[in-house]
This record gives structure tokens, sequence and C-alpha cells, in this order.
């Protein structure tokens, strides 16, 4: 059983891994406007308009 | 209107050279309005950043000092077929998302603590049943511990503090017993764990708080978006004001007037501030402050009130904010004094952890000294009170009421009701007295054509296109009427008379009898007004008027079903009151109440042990809601008496108020079998633990069990009707 003594610690460090990565998400404020982010992933703002809209 | 407009009272600097602005927008209706609006604002010369907000409908503007002038935004958004209201930031609501932030990191670390904790333990209870080596335990248990001393004195920070205030006050909170337990629960399980022992307890404290945590967020994360569909409301609700500058006139909000400053009020605006008016003649309707609907003539000297409409001709005028209005003053010295009585009501929860934490105390108490007496071990009863305290620990009762608060808000809001008040739910459900307000909550915000059946409506039709040209508050009422939104071309107004055009070749007149060569209208019922028409050789006289909600007589009829006793306070006229309690089939009604009378008769009520749910519109109302057990207003209500109110009700129709007691009702009736099923649980639990026979896997699942129960049950309030 001495595996345990590796194993739990390193299971540990990437369950802290994904906390971080949660706490990170929530500092730089990508929870703020979540129906938002659903639609911006649609919008085409990286294609070059062939003239500027009206 | 070419106006200057005067936005720099919203424009904020963020700290590098640039200026920031928050704008509530109206008019986004779709994901592509993202994109449109925030390239039409960049483009604009200087702008640094834009940033929409889809979900509560707001926009960030940063630009550079100097570069643009804000009001070239909201200009900009017009120009793309929104509107934009530009607000300051509340400061409660930057504290709210601070808070909001520090409840969802506890969270974070509280469910990672409990899913990693629960891992190990369900490995120690399989391994107890077989053959784990006590290394291996005692390894897991040191592990455990590792994650949950750290994780809880992280994420059990807003209970301590709550507990510890509570504490420091002398009262005892429901956080209290969380907090004990929490504590106890880890104190216990380090020192077991330092023996060696077979079982720790840092599962049941950790699963404890994540638990809590999930019912305060959810409570949280609601207040929060109700708080900001509010806001964005206040926002398209804030006037503006034509200030004089020198000879110019210069439109600015009206949050940024100062005394003394000399401002414009046009006719079918609302006088911005109190003051005292400098030039002109007009009427005043100021049914918003008195409720009274009858109009009041003003002229040079006269002191007019802040939300009161101007009905016939500009008027300049004067503000005097540092010497506030008599019945202002009046009516902040009644609110305070109402407000101070009614903090005595005392919440359900609060109510519940009185009677419930000293039970949990005096029960671990007597089990250690019962297991002591009866010649136990000192270290076996503590720990088998320590155990009590665990199961007792009040993670369904906690739950039992934001819970199904969560829902019922939930469920308010899909039905047009926005809550002002945490605790406002319960004591919705609590009412058994309707009192409405006439002028604005019975009736609508603003008069409407009466009898339009009558009318030729071909004729009214024209008449109510007619009326589109026109800013008169009779023009306005009646262009509502019209179905298209277009006015004529070319439309001739005489100021103080009439509008008249040329349709077809024949001329169309719409304004005063004289104008349209009437004889003047015989007065009709009390508050009417007419307005004429006349198209060649056919004539309607259209009479406009406070009208009544479109269900009204309904939701009056449906409130009575449910056995509520009905009145109606207003501050009208009887003779105009009357009418209106006789359409609704309400008897019990007074009119020409001064706001204390108002707050007599609601006392009076009270004191027969009534609890009173007032709704109500008029700043003239907003004591008697403070006074009230419960109160609801319309969101057109003065911005002083929606403050007040415990919760806004949106939209014309009146039945709202109908759902929110519907709703309210049935939200307590779930918080009471919330709060039993609790107790039963703790009495089918509570023997158990007292008799020693409680291990950590019973533990873990009665929690998560009762939990899941209530927050189950709390679901079933968010169902359709």
């Amino acid at each position: 059983m001495n595996v345990l003594v590796y194993l739990i610690p390193m299971a540990l460090g990437l369950g802290l891994l994904g906390l971080f990565g949660f706490l990170w998400a929530l500092r730089s404020g990508q929870y703020s406007d979540v129906d938002g982010a659903a639609l911006r992933v649609l919008s085409d703002d990286d294609i070059e308009p062939p003239k500027p809209a009206p | 209107m070419p106006e200057a407009v005067d936005l720099s009272l919203f424009a904020r600097p963020s700290g590098d050279g640039t200026l920031g602005m928050d704008l509530a927008v109206e008019g986004i209706a779709c994901g592509a309005c993202i994109g449109r609006i925030e390239s039409a604002v960049k483009r604009l010369p200087g702008v640094t950043e834009a940033r929409l907000n889809f979900t509560n409908r707001r926009l960030h503007v940063n630009w550079t000092d100097g570069a643009i002038a804000p009001a070239q935004i909201l200009q900009t958004l017009e120009e793309a077929g929104y509107h934009g209201y530009p607000f300051a930031p509340l400061r409660a609501e930057e504290e709210e998302a601070t808070e909001a932030r520090r409840l969802t990191r506890s969270l974070a670390v509280a469910g990672f603590a409990a899913m990693n904790i629960m891992l190990l333990s369900v490995s120690v209870w399989a391994g107890n049943a077989t053959d784990i080596t006590p290394e291996t335990r005692d390894f897991f248990h040191w592990a455990s511990a590792l994650i949950a001393l750290p994780a809880a004195a992280y994420a059990g920070r807003p209970f301590f503090s709550n507990a510890w205030q509570a504490l420091r006050a002398g009262a005892l909170n429901m956080d209290v017993p969380i907090s004990l337990g929490v504590i106890l629960a880890l104190g216990m399980s380090a020192v077991e764990t330092a023996n060696h022992a077979r079982d720790a307890y840092y599962d049941s404290a950790v699963m404890l708080l994540f638990f809590l945590l999930v019912g305060r967020a959810l409570d949280h994360a609601m207040r929060r978006k109700t708080r900001a569909v509010a806001g964005n409301l206040a926002a398209l609700k804030a006037e503006t004001a034509h200030r004089f500058t020198g000879d110019e006139l210069i439109s600015v909000p009206a949050a940024g007037l100062h005394a003394g400053d000399r401002l414009l009020v046009k006719p079918g605006e609302r006088v911005p501030a109190d003051g005292s008016v400098l030039g002109g003649v007009s009427e005043l309707d100021e049914s918003l402050i008195t409720g009274e609907t009858a109009r009041r003539k003003v002229g040079a000297g006269a002191t007019i009130y802040a939300g009161s409409m101007n009905y016939s001709g500009a008027l300049t005028m004067r503000v005097t904010a540092a010497d506030r209005a008599t019945l202002l003053d009046e009516i902040e010295r009644l609110l305070e004094k109402a407000a101070s009585a009614k903090s005595h009501a005392m919440r359900l929860a609060d109510r519940a952890a009185r009677f419930y934490a000293p039970m949990v105390h005096l029960t671990a108490a007597l089990t250690f000294v019962g297991w002591w007496l009866a010649g136990a071990s000192l270290h076996d009863a503590v720990v088998t009170a320590i155990a009590v305290l665990i199961i007792t620990c009040p993670c369904a009762l906690a739950l039992a009421i934001p819970a199904v608060q969560v829902v019922a808000s939930g469920a308010l809001f899909r039905a047009g009701v926005i809550l002002n008040a945490g605790d406002a739910i319960e004591r919705l459900g609590e009412a058994d007295t309707v009192i409405f307000d006439k002028t604005g909550t019975l009736t609508l915000p603003e008069p409407r054509v009466v009898y339009a059946a009558a009318i030729d409506p071909e004729l009214l039709q024209m008449a109510a296109r007619l009326a589109l040209s026109s800013r008169h508050p009779l023009a306005v009422a009646l262009a509502r009427e019209s179905a298209s939104y277009i006015p004529y071309d070319v439309v001739t107004e005489e100021p103080g008379q009439g509008v008249r055009a040329t349709l077809g070749g024949i001329q169309a007149r719409l304004g005063s009898a004289a104008f349209c060569g009437f004889a003047p209208a015989a007065a009709g019922e009390p508050g009417e007004s007419h307005i004429c028409f006349v198209y060649g050789s056919r004539a309607a006289t259209i009479a406009i008027s406070q009208k009544l909600r479109p269900d009204a007589v309904e939701v009056v009829q449906a409130l009575r079903g449910r056995g509520l006793d009905l009145h109606i306070l207003s501050g009208d006229r009887a003779d105009a009151v009357r009418p209106v309690a006789e359409r609704l089939g309400i008897t019990q009604w007074l009119g020409e109440l001064k706001p204390a009378e108002k707050i007599a008769r609601i006392e009076a009520l009270k004191a027969q042990g009534r609890r009173v749910l007032m709704v109500g519109d008029g700043l003239n109302d907003a004591p008697a809601l403070a006074a009230a057990h419960v109160s609801l207003s319309p969101i057109a209500a003065a911005d002083v008496t929606r403050a007040q109110a415990d919760a806004v009700f949106l939209g014309e129709r009146l039945a709202p108020v109908l759902d929110a007691i519907r709703i309210a009702s049935r939200a307590r009736v779930l918080m009471k079998e919330n709060l039993w099923f609790a107790a039963i649980y703790n009495m089918i639990a509570v023997p158990i633990a007292i008799a020693g026979a409680i291990t950590p896997l019973i533990a873990a699942l009665a929690m998560s069990g009762s939990s899941m129960m209530v927050t189950l049950n709390a679901l079933r309030g968010g169902k359709a009707s």
C-alpha cells in the first residue's frame, strides 16, 4: 500500500489545480456575463467585413 | 431639439487617464446586438474599451479624457437603434458583488475539500469493514485533516463572523450552532486522529459547510439579479432637467441639480426637483405626490414639488433643495417613525433559531452529563455529546428557508415582481388584509381614453394619430390609442390650443373645445378631462381620465376569493374614489386621507392583529408602506415610495399583486413544511446520537439526505401556479 503515499498527494495536487483554475476564471471575470459568453462565440468579429457597416 | 447634454456627473476617472461610464441599454433583443453595439461605440475616436454585459444589459465604456463628449456615446447608441441610460453604480451593488465573489470562492474551496475528503472517508469506511491497517487509516485521516482544517478556516468565515457578531450582541442565530458544530467536529476529529481512533468526522463538517454555502450563494445570486434589474429600471426612469446656463439651455440629469439652479419645465414633463415658479402659468397634476387627481393652477411664486406632471404651459423655476418643501419634510419624518416601528417583525428563520439553538446546546450538554453519570469514560462522554451536536447541526434547518426563498423569488421574478427586501416573501405570505391606494395603483399611472367604444373607430384612429404630433398630456394619452406610430406629415401646433392638419383635403383639428368650434363641454365625471376632434362635418368629444388597470376587477375578485380583507385608502376626493370602489366591489374605502391618517388606519388594523399588505405608488403612500406589515409598489411609483416598498411589480396589470400573494403564501407553507421536516429528522436522528450509535457514515448519509429532501421540497415552489 506504499504506493498511496505518492498517489494521494498527486490526486490532491490535480484537484488543487482545478480549484485554482476556477478561482482564476472567477477573478478574471469569466462568470460575470454567462449569457453573453454563450452568444459571443457565434459572432464573426475576427472576419474582416467587406466594407464598413452602415 | 438640439440641446447640449451634460453627462459629466456619470463619467468617472479610471486611473490611467481615461474616463469610464456605465450605461443601462434598452432594446437589446438578441446576441447580434453585442457586436453591433460594441463595434459602433468603438468606432468613436478615443474610445479604448466598450464591453456589453449581456446578462444585465449594461455597457461599460472607457475613453481618453477630452476625446469625446459622453453625450456622443448616447447618440451613437441612438443611431444604432438602442437607447442608453447612464447611471452611477450604487455602492450597495458593488458591495454585493464583492460579497458574491467571496461566497463563490468559499463555495469552490468547500466543494473541493468535501469531494476529496469524501473520497478518503469512503475508503476508510470500506476499509473498516474489511482489512484496513491502522497505519493506512491514520494516513487517510491525517490527509483529511490536512484538507479539512485550512478549507474550513477559509470557507467557514461567512458563518464564523456572523456567529461572532450575534454572540457579541448577546443573541443567538442559526450561525452559532453551525459554527460550534463545525469547530467541535473538526477539533474532536483532530484529537481522535492523534489517538489513532477508528472514526473521524472531517467529511461531515466540510460537507455541512458546502451545503450551507450552496444555499447562501444561491440566495445571494438571486438577490443580485433582481437588484441589477431594479438598478436598470431606475436608470431608465431617471429624469433629465433643462437647466439655464446663462441664456443657454443644457440638459442635465436630475441627480446633478443644485439649489439655486434655474430650470425650464416643458409641458408634458415632470417637475425634476422641488422649487418655486419664477415665470409662466400652468396646471400641475400632483397625483403622484398627494393622490389628488384634480389639477392645481400655478403661477409665479408658487411652490412646486418634484414628480408633479406639468400639463399646459412652460414654467421656469428655481430649485430650492436647501430648505426642503414642507410636504417632503413631513413625509420623511413619518417614514423614519414608521420604519423604526417595523423592525420588530421577526423572521421565521430567526424565530426557529431562537428556539432551536438552545435546544441543541442543552441536548448535547445533557448527553454528556448523562453518559458520564452512567459511568462512561470522559472521552466517550465527550465524543457522544459532540456527535449529538454534529447530527443536530441545522444543515436541513439552515437550508430549509433559503432554498424556498430562492425558488420563490425566481417565481416572483418571472411573474414580474422584484423583491427589495429578502424576508418580504415570508411577510407577504402572512398578509390577511390588503390596502390599496387608488391613483396609479388600482388605476393606470397615466390617464387613458375612456368610453373609447362609443366613438367612431375611424375618427378615433385619426384623432389618435394626429395626437402623436403633440406633447400635451391629454394628446399623449389619446395617442396611446393609435394603431400607427407615424405622425401625419404637416401638422401645425397652436400652443395652448391644439393641433391641426389637412387630411385628404379636409381640415382636422384636435384640441380645446373653443379651438374646434364647440361650445365648452359640461363637466363630466369627476377627474375626467375632454379633448375635442373635428374632421370636416364629423366631430367627437373624447373623454380622458384615470382608468382602472385592465384586470383590476378580476384580481380584486380573486383576492377576495382567497379570503383577504380589502380596503381602499386614497388621498383623492371621496367622489373620485367612490366609483372605483363600487366598480371593484370594495365596501371599505376612505378618501381625502393625509399620509398620517393612512398610517393611523393601518395602525388601527394592526392593533386588531391584522397583517396588512399595503399597495401604493404615491409619495403620500410612502409612510403607509413603511408602516404596513409588507408593501408592494408599481414600478411607475415615486422614487421614495419605490425604495420603501418590500417589492416592486412591473407592467400595466394588477395580476402581479395576486401572483405575489399566491407564490408567497405557497412559499410560506413550504418553509413550514421544511422546518417540520427538519424537526422530524432530528426526532429520529437525535436519539440514535444520544445512544452513541452514530458512525461517520450515518452522519454523512443523514446530513446529505435531509439537505436533499428540503431542497427538493423547496423546488416545488417554483412550479407555475
